[in-house]
């Protein structure tokens, strides 16, 4: 009998484990709301999320508009998936297609050690490295600007999009591939028409997730991209993301003034976003697990 | 058919540069890091502390207030992520709870970690009453680290075959019996492993602790958990960005960044290292 009571207690205890990342994920949300809701008060939502300027400092008129932020962001995010993505798939074909068991020996490391570089290591180097090439290119006096910012997002995002897509290239059924050879077709042809169209939700699942790290990046943008509070018009801008205005400002705000309470509502619609893309991810993820069980 | 052929050949090569470009990346930034920052790399600049409004010494601190926030993350979200990955791969049942449990783990690995750093505001400084320190950056960083260490545990208790399971029950024991004897001691390497990286990953991650006890420039190391200390990362950003002597102190902003490379790399290989070992030992 007591050992029956114990056993239940022990289950209980890993239960409450397991029930903590709810409790963490909600509490989150919760958090980030109840710190949002006073904001509101003083903003109106419309200005919030369509006005062009955001300077909560200012002496007559403080302006809380997000809209030159998400552009920003938008900004950076697309440049990057626009160099990551066809580098990492193409890279992942090779892997999961061409390249021999040494290569792929190689490769793996090269992933890990890449994704485990630290963010600001990454920003560093836009700063030492990236940014004086830039600066030469396009004749801007740093090179810390949207193009800047891009391409260490890219570098950051690309060992997500790799591994996850060469999971999803080696997870294509043998029989797909050996069907296509059977009826005559190359291997480039079976990669092409074949095995990356069935693995294409897995493909497209990647980069989503690639795409999410991308917009949360906080580091990488506050170093690299210039931090110039303005609607960006050219990717040679120097712009702030919704990531950098938090980081920059929180530092700076006295607490429980609009001004902070606004700065919780940019990480809430952070945290909204990147929840959706998860969520679009997973689900595209869950349709792929399904087709490929044939 | 010649045509295919050619056409393969081409191909191959377009994805064969790919893979050649991403490994160039990788050797460019290693390459610059460690030529530039073992210049600076002394006895005095890993053992003291930074004179002259930072622009001399060392980054002593740094070192030791990092790997003192990584301990509390370890703390914190070690055994509450194994515990999580016990309940989910040993006693959950397929149902609306387990999948709401999967869909929160998926979730908060994708959190930003600027949100955390939020969070961490509003929960542990504000929220407790902590106050920025040591115990409140801690916490927020194991948080972050929580659904890596949850995956990995998952990810070694799968590998127990089911036959240790079953034979354990068999002979009549109970189900934690059988996680202790006979699933645990073979699942642990592997759970260490996987947590060591994602504390690798923690012990590199700035946007945290920004806000929730990363000092600017300390003389001293933390002495109680709710002092302020010096973290690489944040060393490494503030000499980069914040510094007003920016160009000069770059020697030291190199240094910082190939330790910072070095700690993660080294907890990455002792992660590897232990795995090993602990296999060996037991195959003993």
């Amino acid at each position: 009998m007591i050992h029956k009571f114990r056993e239940k207690l022990i289950q209980i205890f890993f239960f409450l484990n397991g029930l903590s990342v709810i409790l963490i994920l909600g509490g989150i949300f919760f958090l980030l709301l109840r710190y949002t809701w006073p904001a509101f008060k003083e903003i109106q939502m419309a200005e919030f999320l369509f006005g062009k300027f955001w300077d909560p400092t200012a002496y007559v008129k403080p302006a809380y508009g997000i809209l030159a932020m998400l552009m920003s962001t938008f900004m950076v995010t697309v440049g990057a998936l626009t160099i990551a993505v066809p580098l990492g798939i193409g890279t992942a074909a090779y892997l999961s297609d061409v390249a021999s068991p040494k290569v792929r020996e190689i490769a793996k490391p090269v992933v890990e050690i890449l994704a485990g570089i630290p963010s600001v290591v990454i920003g560093f180097l836009g700063i030492v490295l990236v940014g004086p090439v830039i600066a030469k290119l396009t004749g801007t006096t740093n090179g810390l600007n949207a193009i800047n910012g891009a391409i260490l997002l890219s570098v950051m995002s690309l060992p997500t999009i790799i591994s996850l897509s060469e999971d999803a290239l080696t997870n294509v059924p043998k029989s797909f591939q050996e069907a296509s050879l059977a009826l005559g077709g190359s291997q480039w042809q079976t990669l092409i028409l074949v095995k990356i169209p069935a693995a294409s939700s897995g493909i497209v699942a990647a980069c989503m997730l690639g795409m999410g790290r991308a917009i949360g990046e906080t580091m990488t943008v506050l170093m690299a991209t210039g931090n110039a509070p303005a609607m960006p018009s050219k990717l040679t801008d120097p712009i702030m993301t919704m990531t950098s205005t938090i980081a920059i400002e929180l530092g700076e705000v006295p607490y429980y003034t609009t001004h902070f309470y606004g700065l919780f509502a940019i990480g809430l619609v952070l945290f909204i976003i990147t929840f959706i893309i998860n969520m679009v991810s997973d689900i595209i993820l869950h349709r792929y697990e399904r087709q490929t069980r044939y | 058919m010649k045509e295919k052929q050619i056409k393969q050949f081409l191909g191959y090569n377009v994805l064969r540069l790919c893979i050649i470009f991403v490994i160039l990346i990788l050797i460019v930034i290693l390459y610059d890091i460690l030529s530039k920052g073992a210049r600076q790399i002394s006895w005095q600049f890993l053992t003291s502390a930074p004179k002259n409004g930072m622009t001399e010494g060392g980054i002593f601190p740094a070192i030791v207030g990092t790997m003192f926030i990584t301990v509390i993350t370890a703390v914190f979200s070690v055994p509450l992520g194994m515990g999580c990955a016990i309940y989910l791969n040993e006693y959950a049942r397929e149902g609306k709870t387990t999948r709401l449990i999967r869909m929160a783990i998926r979730n908060l690995s994708g959190v930003p970690s600027i949100v955390y750093g939020l969070f961490g505001v509003a929960l542990f400084v504000e929220g407790m009453k902590m106050g920025t320190g040591v115990l409140a950056a801690g916490l927020t960083l194991g948080l972050m680290t929580l659904p890596w260490t949850v995956t990995a545990s998952e990810e070694a208790l799968k590998t127990v075959p089911k036959s240790f399971r079953e034979g354990s029950l068999a002979l009549g024991a109970t189900k934690w019996q059988m996680i202790r004897t006979n699933v645990l001691p073979y699942a642990i390497p592997g759970m260490l492993t996987g947590t060591i990286l994602g504390l690798a990953r923690a012990a590199g991650e700035t946007a945290p602790i920004l806000f929730t006890g990363a000092a600017f420039f300390l003389p001293f190391l933390p002495k109680s958990f709710s002092d302020q200390f010096m973290a690489l990362p944040y060393h490494l950003y503030i000499m980069s960005t914040q510094h007003h002597a920016i160009e000069k102190v770059r020697p030291i902003a190199y240094g910082t960044a190939l330790v910072l490379i070095a700690l993660v790399f080294l907890m990455n290989l002792s992660a590897v290292i232990l795995r090993y070992h602990l296999r060996k030992l037991k195959k003993d």
